[in-house]
């Protein structure tokens, strides 16, 4: 990759940005997973990213996090332009990064409504934010204990909308989740994102990774990514670059995209 | 009577949930300290408080009651309770009487070095309703000592029994409580167990025998501390058909030996009984053994059980921390949540008092 297409990845956003992350490199145990990987946010705005199974997707997402099993040997993370490397997860989670997971544990003991009314302090919209995300009667069941595909990530999205991060991270939402039900999380999803605000007012960003591209067709994103092997490779309109992996797969997909951006330098 | 008592000392007794202040609604009291019978109060018409020994004077019948459902040769701790002369309190609800409020009881151990023995008997009669909530406690200043009590509880048709108690020793306090239920036709007996501060040792296993269509459920919450030895456990007989058992069991060890029994006997068709022992582990000193037993001696009986013994998984806090908690509160609402059973028919009051005291475990010292 030439060093212009480096600078250009670096910039595909505008200032200013709620996340910059700089020539990251990351291990989850022996794995090395993120290879120099460089995205930035702008605030309010949207991005995707696409990639195979074992790009690193989710490593992303999770160091931004600040989970412990992710350890970043070199570079930067930055949220509103200060460095969060050194923060442990809660205090990061308390300056605004919110996490959808893409696999949540399952908590025994732990009820649903204990952990929301331990994140706002017993606010009553808990019931009707429940009962939004059709969860109300999940609210007293233990933590994931027997929750469908669909029924887990309505709850992270409820967790998220009770929690109200400024950077949503959303980890394969879609996932395990039936064709019925995708309206609605991805209108929660945009609530959240205060999709239906107009750009200039909107406060909140986010980042999604997405394997099938499904959410797409209910969410508008700004900006799309594709991530291989740990690291951000070219980017694109959403829809346009979902249409080329759809038909070429990522590989090809990631070919031919290089190949129009040297076609546009050259130009 | 309980004027007698320091104020500081009826504080204490709030936390095992005594209340002397006649603010709480109680169908009546029982108050031991020491061997000392400090108080005998009843408030409801319907429901009889005496200490044992009047009771066998005044109801020659209950003398049957003696060592029948724990029989005076179970083990050293039931001959120590025969020899001794009957101290205790015998409760009883009338035929047919609903007793909606608890009565409360409260064995109070007040001089270091004491050996309390004490022997009571529990009656629902036919149709009635009885909750009893029974705290045991020791005084703040007492370091050693040992506490021997026999309790034999008779749940007589179709009556409901529900009979909560409550742990709160100290360090040095040596616990031998024995019990055992006759659950007669249609009868419902459920027993609730808390221990949550530390003891020396505590060694409880209840027999439920059931009979037909009649329910025994055991629920115990225990945390125990660094130093302290639990062995805890129940039995439940179901000896006719239609009867139902359920044992579940919470247990948390923070540096403490726990073993967490539990036997289940289906001997009788159309019988169903199901036990949970979840243990969780906090360090790596102590342990919990957990040994669910459930035996099928006929082929028309349904059992189960849960067991699982482990430690709070890395990712669960980590998740929890995602959303804000930090590494402290997270284990707190893990380990909260993991003792939160939901006890059944409890007074709301004494949900408090135990939600207190597990606020109380699971905070400052103990994580």
């Amino acid at each position: 990759m030439s060093g212009k297409l480096r600078d250009e990845s670096k910039l595909y956003d505008s200032p200013p940005y709620i996340l910059e992350v700089e020539d990251l490199w990351v291990k989850a145990g022996d794995n090395l997973i993120l290879k120099g990987l460089d995205l930035r946010v702008g605030v309010g705005k949207l991005h995707v990213i696409f990639g195979p199974n074992g790009s690193g997707k989710s490593t992303l997402l999770g160091a931004i996090m600040g989970l412990p099993q992710f350890e970043v040997i070199k570079g930067d993370i930055k949220f509103r332009g200060r460095s969060i490397l050194g923060l442990s997860t809660d205090e990061r989670a308390k300056l605004g990064i919110g996490l959808a997971f893409q696999r949540p544990p399952l908590i025994k003991g732990v009820r649903l409504r204990a952990l929301l009314a331990t994140l706002n302090g017993g606010d009553a919209k808990i019931e009707e934010l429940a009962a939004n995300l059709d969860l109300k009667n999940h609210l007293d069941r233990e933590l994931n204990d027997g929750f469908s595909g669909g029924e887990m990530k309505r709850s992270e999205i409820l967790q998220l909308l009770v929690q109200r991060p400024e950077l949503v991270l959303l980890d394969e939402p879609e996932s395990g989740v039936d064709l019925e039900n995708i309206t609605l999380l991805a209108r929660f999803i945009g609530e959240l994102l205060e999709r239906g605000k107009h750009i200039v007012d909107r406060k909140r960003s986010g980042i999604i990774i997405t394997h099938t591209g499904h959410i797409l067709s209910y969410l508008n994103a700004d900006i799309a990514h594709v991530m291989m092997e740990g690291k951000i490779l070219c980017h694109g309109s959403p829809m346009d670059v979902l249409h080329q992996i759809k038909a070429k797969g990522y590989k090809e997909c990631v070919e031919c995209l290089l190949g129009e951006q040297s076609k546009e330098e050259a130009a | 009577m309980t004027d007698k008592i320091p104020e500081e000392e009826l504080k204490r007794l709030e936390r095992v949930g005594y209340d002397s202040s006649g603010k709480l609604h109680r169908a009546g009291s029982f108050l031991i300290t020491d061997d000392q019978i400090v108080e005998t109060e009843k408030k409801e018409k319907d429901v009889e408080i005496l200490p044992l020994k009047k009771a066998l004077e005044v109801y020659p019948w209950v003398e049957e009651l003696m060592f029948r459902a724990v029989p005076k040769d179970k083990d050293e701790y039931t001959k120590i309770a025969a020899e001794n002369p009957p101290i205790g309190y015998f409760i009883r609800a009338l035929p047919g009487a609903k007793v909606k409020a608890p009565v409360q009881a409260c064995f109070f151990l007040k001089t270091t070095r004491f050996s309390q023995v004490v022997h009571n008997i529990v009656v629902a009669e036919p149709g009635s309703e009885l909750h009893i909530i029974t705290g045991c406690i020791s005084a703040f200043y007492v370091k050693e000592g040992k506490h021997i009590s026999l309790t034999e509880y008779y749940v007589r048709k179709g009556a409901l029994l529900t009979y909560s108690m409550v742990h709160d020793w100290s360090y040095e306090v040596e616990v031998f409580p024995r019990s055992g239920a006759e659950v007669e036709d249609g009868g419902v007996f459920v027993s609730n167990y808390v221990a949550l501060t530390p003891a020396k040792k505590v060694q409880s296993y209840p027999m439920a025998r059931v009979k037909k269509d009649g329910f025994a459920g055991f629920y115990s919450i225990v945390y125990a501390h660094p130093d302290t030895y639990f062995d805890l456990g129940a039995a439940t007989l179901l000896e006719e058909p239609g009867a139902r058992g359920e044992i579940i069991s919470r247990v948390v060890s923070n540096g403490g030996e726990v073993i967490s029994r539990g036997h289940i006997l289906g001997a009788a068709g159309k019988t169903a009984g199901h036990m949970e022992c979840s243990g969780l582990l906090l360090k790596d000193e102590g342990y919990i053994h957990a040994i669910p037993e459930l035996k099928g001696a006929t082929s028309d009986t349904e059992l189960s059980h849960e067991a699982a013994v482990g430690r709070i998984a890395p990712e669960e806090i980590s998740y929890l921390m995602s959303r804000g908690l930090d590494e402290e509160s997270a284990r707190a609402l893990i380990i909260r949540g993991f003792l939160d059973i939901k006890i059944k028919d409890l007074p709301e009051e004494l949900q408090k008092s135990i939600d207190e005291m597990i606020k109380t475990a699971t905070s400052g010292g103990a994580i």
